[in-house]
């Protein structure tokens, strides 16, 4: 078989999962279920990109996305009680005017795309082999040179993700009593108990008619 | 032959179908978040059909730094819904309308 016409064939394959993978990321009933598509989606849309030659994002977009990012959506769903029933309370009643969004926009994008696609523009050679490495290192070497800043701000920003995240969620409880190794540690009896050296005295006698209760002072 | 309209074309569709998921699960706060992972993938896709065909490395480094941010985006927002289910017992957004003047 002639190879473009299997890359068409595997395209067209991997295209009708994803989109049937994102309906019902959109549809189904339960969560879970729903978060399980999605992964379905990346992962057939990593299989598109490597169609593209796009080898080093495909990849990264299964171990960031499904490795990561959907792994995380799994625990916040599992770990939520979430009346199902009740969330799917309104998805009658707002199907028509998102279906017609959705078509509408659909319908114009087409259009815009298909003023475009009259030329055939097919996808040239590949700009990587073209300049005689891999994807990865063709992709490496522009991030680290043009884009080195850039990059930076990348791993600020996910650094920025990682603190929020546990400030956001980190909770003194209240119900609970913990104890601080460290102070009980630091204790000093001195601090807890005052001996105080004094000489020896007589109480005084009880005065025998007096209203005014007696003054007593450690 | 694979042409460069075929991955708009489904980038388009994609896009769509999320747009049409913000619309009809109105109620579900996760499956709006996971709807909007699903628009940055049909926007990812058209990047990187776009660098391939122009043969242009940003956009490839566009879509690593897309990525990026959107993992940021969904851990901080998760976070945020555990906090609020924690408080409140209900992801519900037609419950969580306390901002409404």
């Amino acid at each position: 078989m002639n190879p473009q016409t299997l890359q068409l064939i595997c395209f067209y394959a991997f295209a009708f999962v994803t989109v049937i993978a994102a309906l019902s990321v959109i549809t189904l009933k339960n969560t879970v279920h729903a978060v399980l598509a999605l992964v379905l989606t990346f992962f057939s849309s990593a299989c598109l990109w490597m169609l593209l030659e796009a080898e080093f994002l495909a990849l990264a977009l299964i171990v960031v996305y499904v490795g990561a990012v959907m792994v995380l959506f799994l625990f916040v769903v599992m770990m939520l009680d979430i009346d199902q029933e009740k969330m799917r309370e309104g998805f009658v009643k707002f199907l028509p005017v998102g279906l017609i969004v959705a078509v509408v926009m659909l319908v114009e994008m087409l259009g815009l795309i298909g003023v475009r696609a009259m030329h055939a523009q097919v996808m040239g050679a590949n700009p990587a082999v073209a300049a005689g490495m891999s994807n990865t290192a063709w992709l490496g070497q522009a991030l680290y040179t043009k884009f080195l800043l850039p990059f930076e701000i990348a791993a600020l920003i996910l650094t920025v993700g990682v603190v929020a995240a546990v400030a956001l969620t980190l909770r003194e409880r209240r119900d609970a009593r913990y104890e601080s190794p460290s102070q009980q540690v630091k204790v000093d009896p001195r601090d807890r108990v005052r001996i105080v050296k004094m000489a020896a005295v007589r109480p005084p006698a009880a005065p025998v008619d007096d209203n005014t209760p007696q003054e007593s002072r450690p | 032959m694979i042409t460069l309209a075929h991955y708009i074309v489904l980038g388009a569709v994609l896009f769509c179908i999320a747009v049409a998921g913000l619309f009809i699960n109105r109620k579900n706060v996760i499956v709006l978040l996971m709807s909007i992972e699903l628009m940055l993938l049909a926007v990812n896709m058209n990047f990187v059909a776009f660098s391939r065909f122009l043969g242009d490395v940003s956009g490839q480094v566009f879509v690593f730094f897309i990525l990026t941010v959107a993992a940021a985006e969904a851990a901080i927002g998760l976070a945020i819904l555990v906090l609020l289910f924690r408080n409140r017992s209900t992801i519900n957004i037609a419950d969580i309308d306390s901002m409404k003047g």
